[in-house]
């Protein structure tokens, strides 16, 4: 799982520190479904820097660029790429397909 | 190195990187594979009944015809079987049976791929199972993606699946004989699609449309022309 690979390279850059959460960002529309990906994390973190390591998943709702606002707005749903306030359909999407991992917390390890 | 600091302990750092799902890495492998030997790879979506095998086995048949070497592969569910009627094409086709996983995998491409000699090839095809939702976020390492559906579905369909048109190149049209019938409103549909995904290129065809599926034939050739001098 690729999460645990790019903490656990990140991890030992900076001196083996202890991985205390990993915090991502996960679009609405990546097609990646957080509880899922929670799941699957249990599992495959053991034996790894990231053992006691804690997902912190924020969710990034769809924004479009509405072209009759002129700015970013919120999209409907995933369903309708249309803008939330004036609901012309807007399919620039500037938000909502990340799947990123953005920041990690650290511990360095006790120095014996 | 150890920057130890009783006070705090905990840092918080900036990382920023995208995550790769597995199928992205398989998709990944294949895409360069498909590259290394010249095979231009196209792949099909869209919802049960939309035409999707007609129009693949059309497209099998002529390009056959105009003197390509062609396969195909299809994804179906335990219950179909949609390969041996593209064997009717005569070219090679392999089923690839999902069972009941509704869509197709990099990785389910790969194994397919087994014992075929990709130097053999100048085009492959590969059927999605019928399914407009989890194909979306399947890479299957293909140069063009295609998602059809049928004047029978209605002009709001791109707005009901907009992840699979925003990831797909072409949409196609089926069943535009079936236009008038059913009251397809081709400008409505036209104005869907483009708001899901600018720009893209419509095919309208029907089981004897002509033109346009000549259209589509010389734009696989053009296609496949310019990704093979494509230094990149
Ligand atoms: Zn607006």
């Amino acid at each position: 799982m690729s999460i645990i690979d790019i903490a656990c390279e990140e991890s030992r850059t900076r001196g083996d520190a202890r991985v205390i959460a990993v915090h991502l960002k996960i679009g609405r529309m990546s097609g990646v479904v957080s509880e899922a990906l929670l799941s699957a994390f249990e599992l495959a973190r053991e034996d790894t820097l990231l053992a006691a390591a804690e997902l912190k998943i924020e969710d990034m709702p769809v924004r479009v660029h509405c072209p009759q606002c002129g700015c970013e707005q919120l999209a409907d749903s995933i369903q309708c790429l249309c803008c939330s306030v004036c609901g012309t359909l807007s399919p620039e999407i500037t938000q909502g397909c990340e799947l990123e991992v953005v920041a990690m917390e650290l511990e360095p390890m006790e120095v014996v | 190195m150890s920057n130890h600091s009783a006070a705090n302990p905990t840092r918080l750092v900036q990382v920023r990187t995208k995550i790769l799902k597995q199928n992205d890495v398989a998709a990944r492998r294949l895409r360069q594979r498909f590259r290394d030997h010249n095979v231009f790879v196209v792949s099909l979506v869209s919802s049960p009944g939309s035409g999707k095998t007609m129009f693949l086995e059309q497209t099998l048949a002529s390009m056959r015809q105009r003197g390509h070497r062609v396969a195909a592969l299809v994804g179906d569910l335990a219950t179909e079987n949609d390969a041996a009627r593209l064997a009717r094409a005569e070219v090679p086709v392999r089923q690839i049976t999902t069972g009941t996983v509704c869509h197709l995998e990099a990785e389910m491409v790969e194994n397919a791929l087994d014992g075929w000699t990709l130097e053999e090839l100048d085009y492959l095809f590969i059927e999605n199972v019928g399914n407009l939702v989890c194909p979306a976020t399947y890479d299957l390492g293909e140069s063009l993606r295609l998602v059809l559906f049928s004047t029978t579905e209605g002009e709001d369909k791109p707005l009901k699946y907009p992840t699979i048109f925003n990831t797909a190149d072409i949409a196609v049209i089926t069943k535009m004989d079936l236009a008038e019938v059913v009251e397809f409103d081709a400008v409505t549909a036209h104005k869907h699609i483009h708001a899901v995904r600018p720009g893209m290129d419509i095919l309208e065809v029907s089981a004897k449309s002509g033109t346009q599926m000549e259209r589509w034939f010389h734009r696989l050739e053009t296609q496949r022309n310019a990704s093979m001098t494509d230094p990149t």
